[in-house]
């Protein structure tokens, strides 16, 4: 059987997989009389951690035709395996985008909606579930259920967020927003420290998307230094001005058209020295230094802005084959600037550098009991996978519970019942719809055996 | 763009990938094949995909006596046609119960023969199109663990040769692909060597690449052809040794 893992690429487990091209081949997969226990739906497996692992994994990679397109309300509705990536190729020309996305565009819409994503747009447009006007779930008895939220609700809000717990997303339908251009205004501002990132973040909440990279190795005075990426989408008028400009570059004054990426590749696993603290450090000082000193603007591609990382195939391969895990935190805006600092001053300290580090100020929660966001800071941690890092972490889950915060699910491979638990106080809600629609379990990663799920 | 494909077998992997490869450079395209409730999803998503007109109707290949009505149905023919209907069965199931043989036989080779011989009485006397059939790596040589299949595939790519060269003077293009090791529903659970095995999409951008350009014979990806022209050549008392 072969080996799967989640982009962490830790852990690895072996898996039967089986692939469903229909509603009624998925029937017949869930009704079998041998009771299959420990079964999880799985899309492209962007999920860090044992999310999406069990003995017995559903794949939804075929489940990828669009339905229908409303172009008058942008409504798309469209099978659970279709990607962001491929939506926004077909859709980006047309002048739609999606309404929210993650770092990578290489994600099912059903496991978008699994994780509920949350993207730089949060604090203005919520997670992506704000966004879903249906969903269609098949649960363990091979039912097929409609839910929103005026339909069978305790369903959908168990469903989005739900990790697969529910059962499969067969379908569904989600709003995409209009927009003139396949650019983004960019605006980066440099951040001396913590502080300083913070009050930006709150100075330009009228900025459509907003993110932070810092610098965790930064210490002292300069703890926290950062720099701070702003995005709207670019008019038609801004598009074609620029272009129009460059002489000779481009002849098409064509604002919906991206510039095509390059796409590298990381063909093999580094070895582990390579990613060591003085290499991370010196990185984080040049990067930092790159950006302007005072506020600059330009004109970006979607895809750089939304995806540096996706540019480059298999980066989760520079941390070698032990693979690695990310910490990804929200603290609540009070707690954040004393929780965010004791964070990172147990981060820098130890010898597991965190070579990319995010930092975000989430909008208002959202509504279904298991989503990650709620009103504060976020902070996204790497670390390779080494021997002593497990401890590390369940320090830092210490300083993250004391500070009344809470860890993102779709990140980790190695949170406690207990910790999980404290963060989510929604989860018996969450239980409550999971004995309902599954009792036996029959749905189950080593996720949410690991969480009491 | 006014050019429609037709394909028949449109539910197979290689099929669907070589219907977007088409719908994506503007052709109209018509889906065929027994299961209507996939090729209906599938006209609906490469319509909006495309912006391309997506027709699905019906085919079953081994009711040979549907073929002529099917194919009459069609006021304007397509431009061209794709013969991607293909069935591995088992082969040990073969071997020894001759239904199964039988379903092998028609699949790969019958039913091609009477649709094409169908619709190359017409391009001939229209005088364009093209049309292309999927073979197999499996047909230069019978090995002992896919000869049945293997041997259909063989005589389906020496009627493509005929074919062609009957067609020639009537400028109709007749393009054999042979796939090699190709990721698909049919190979499932087989344990294929990675580095030798072609994604649908790829086989789709092979095909797509090689009728534009008028080519004959196409094997894909490009090494079996060396591969296939070293097993073409081993000696018999050698070859019957091996346990391919």
């Amino acid at each position: 059987m072969p080996l799967i893992c989640g982009w962490g690429r830790h852990p690895t487990v072996s898996a039967e997989q089986s692939t469903f091209d229909s509603d009624e081949a998925l029937r017949s997969i869930l009704t079998t009389p041998r009771l299959i226990a420990g079964l999880i739906p799985r899309g492209l497996g962007r999920s860090y951690g044992d999310s999406s692992l069990s003995e017995r994994v559903i794949s939804t990679k075929r489940m990828n035709r669009l339905i229908s397109f409303d172009k008058t309300t942008g409504v798309l509705v469209c099978e659970g395996g279709v990607s962001i990536a491929e939506v926004l190729d077909i859709f980006v020309p047309r002048a739609w985008f999606v309404p929210v996305t993650p770092g990578t565009k290489y994600v099912t819409i059903g496991g978008a909606i699994a994780s509920d994503v949350h993207g730089k747009n949060h604090h203005r447009s919520g997670s992506f579930s704000n966004h879903v006007l249906w969903v269609d779930v098949a649960l363990s008895d091979g039912s097929i259920v409609r839910c929103s939220q005026s339909e069978n609700r305790d369903l959908f809000l168990a469903t989005c967020a739900g990790y697969g717990l529910t059962g499969v997303i067969l379908r569904a339908a989600v709003r995409l927003v209009s927009v003139e251009s396949a650019f983004i205004r960019q605006r980066t501002i440099r951040a001396h420290n913590l502080e300083e990132a913070m009050t930006i973040f709150e100075e330009n909440s009228s900025w459509t998307y907003s993110v932070a990279w810092i610098d965790t190795l930064s210490s002292g005075r300069e703890a926290g230094r950062s720099v701070i990426m702003l995005g709207e989408h670019a008019k038609a008028e801004e598009v074609t001005r620029v272009r129009g400009t460059r002489a000779g570059k481009s002849s098409a004054h064509e604002p919906l058209v991206p510039r095509k990426s390059r796409r590298l590749s990381v063909p093999f696993d580094l070895p582990s020295f390579v990613l060591n603290s003085l290499v991370v450090s010196t990185f984080n000082y040049f990067y930092y230094h790159k950006s302007p000193r005072l506020a600059g603007e330009k004109l970006v591609s979607y895809e750089p802005f939304f995806y540096p990382l996706d540019g480059i195939l298999n980066w989760n391969r520079i941390y070698g084959r032990r693979g690695f895990t990310q910490y990804q935190l929200v603290l609540p805006k009070e707690s954040s600037k004393e929780g965010l600092k004791e964070v990172l001053r147990l981060t820098s300290g130890h010898g597991n550098s965190s070579f990319l580090a995010v930092l975000k100020l989430f909008g208002k929660e959202d509504s279904p009991y298991l989503s990650f966001a709620r009103e504060g800071y976020t902070l996204s941690l790497d670390f390779p996978i080494t021997k002593d890092l497990f401890q590390q972490l369940d320090e830092l889950d210490a300083v993250v519970l004391a500070y009344g915060g809470r860890l993102y699910a779709t990140k980790d491979c190695r949170m406690s019942a207990g910790m999980f638990r404290s963060g989510y106080p929604e989860v018996d809600k969450f239980i409550e719809v999971r004995e309902r629609v599954d009792p036996d379990r029959r749905f189950a990663s080593l996720q949410s055996r690991r969480l009491g799920l | 763009m006014d050019k429609t494909l037709l394909v028949l077998g449109a539910t197979s992997d290689i099929a669907r990938a070589v219907a977007h490869r088409y719908a994506g450079d503007g052709w109209n395209i018509i889906l065929s094949g027994r299961n209507s409730d996939v090729l209906k999803r599938d006209a609906a998503d490469m319509r909006i995909r495309y912006g391309v007109k997506v027709d699905d109707v019906h085919f079953d290949a081994l009711d040979f006596a549907s073929h002529y009505k099917f194919w009459s149905q069609f006021s304007e023919k397509p431009e061209g046609v794709l013969y991607a209907i293909g069935y591995l069965g088992d082969q040990k199931k073969s071997e020894s119960d001759w239904n199964e043989s039988r379903i092998v036989i028609e699949t790969n080779y019958s039913a091609a023969v009477s649709i094409l011989n169908i619709v190359a009485a017409d391009f001939e006397k229209r005088g364009s199109g093209f049309m292309i059939g999927i073979g197999s790596v499996a047909g230069d040589r019978g090995r002992m663990s896919n000869y049945i299949y293997g041997s259909a595939k063989a005589g389906f790519a020496v009627y493509l040769s005929g074919l062609r060269n009957r067609l020639y003077k009537s400028s109709v293009q007749v393009l054999t692909v042979k796939p090699g090791f190709v990721a698909t529903r049919m190979t499932e659970g087989m344990k294929l060597p990675a580095r030798l095995t072609a994604t649908p999409e790829q086989v789709a951008a092979d095909i797509f690449r090689a009728q534009q350009s008028g080519r004959q014979v196409l094997y894909t990806r490009w090494f079996w052809r060396l591969i296939m022209l070293a097993i073409i050549h081993l000696p018999g008392r050698l070859f019957v040794k091996l346990k391919l």
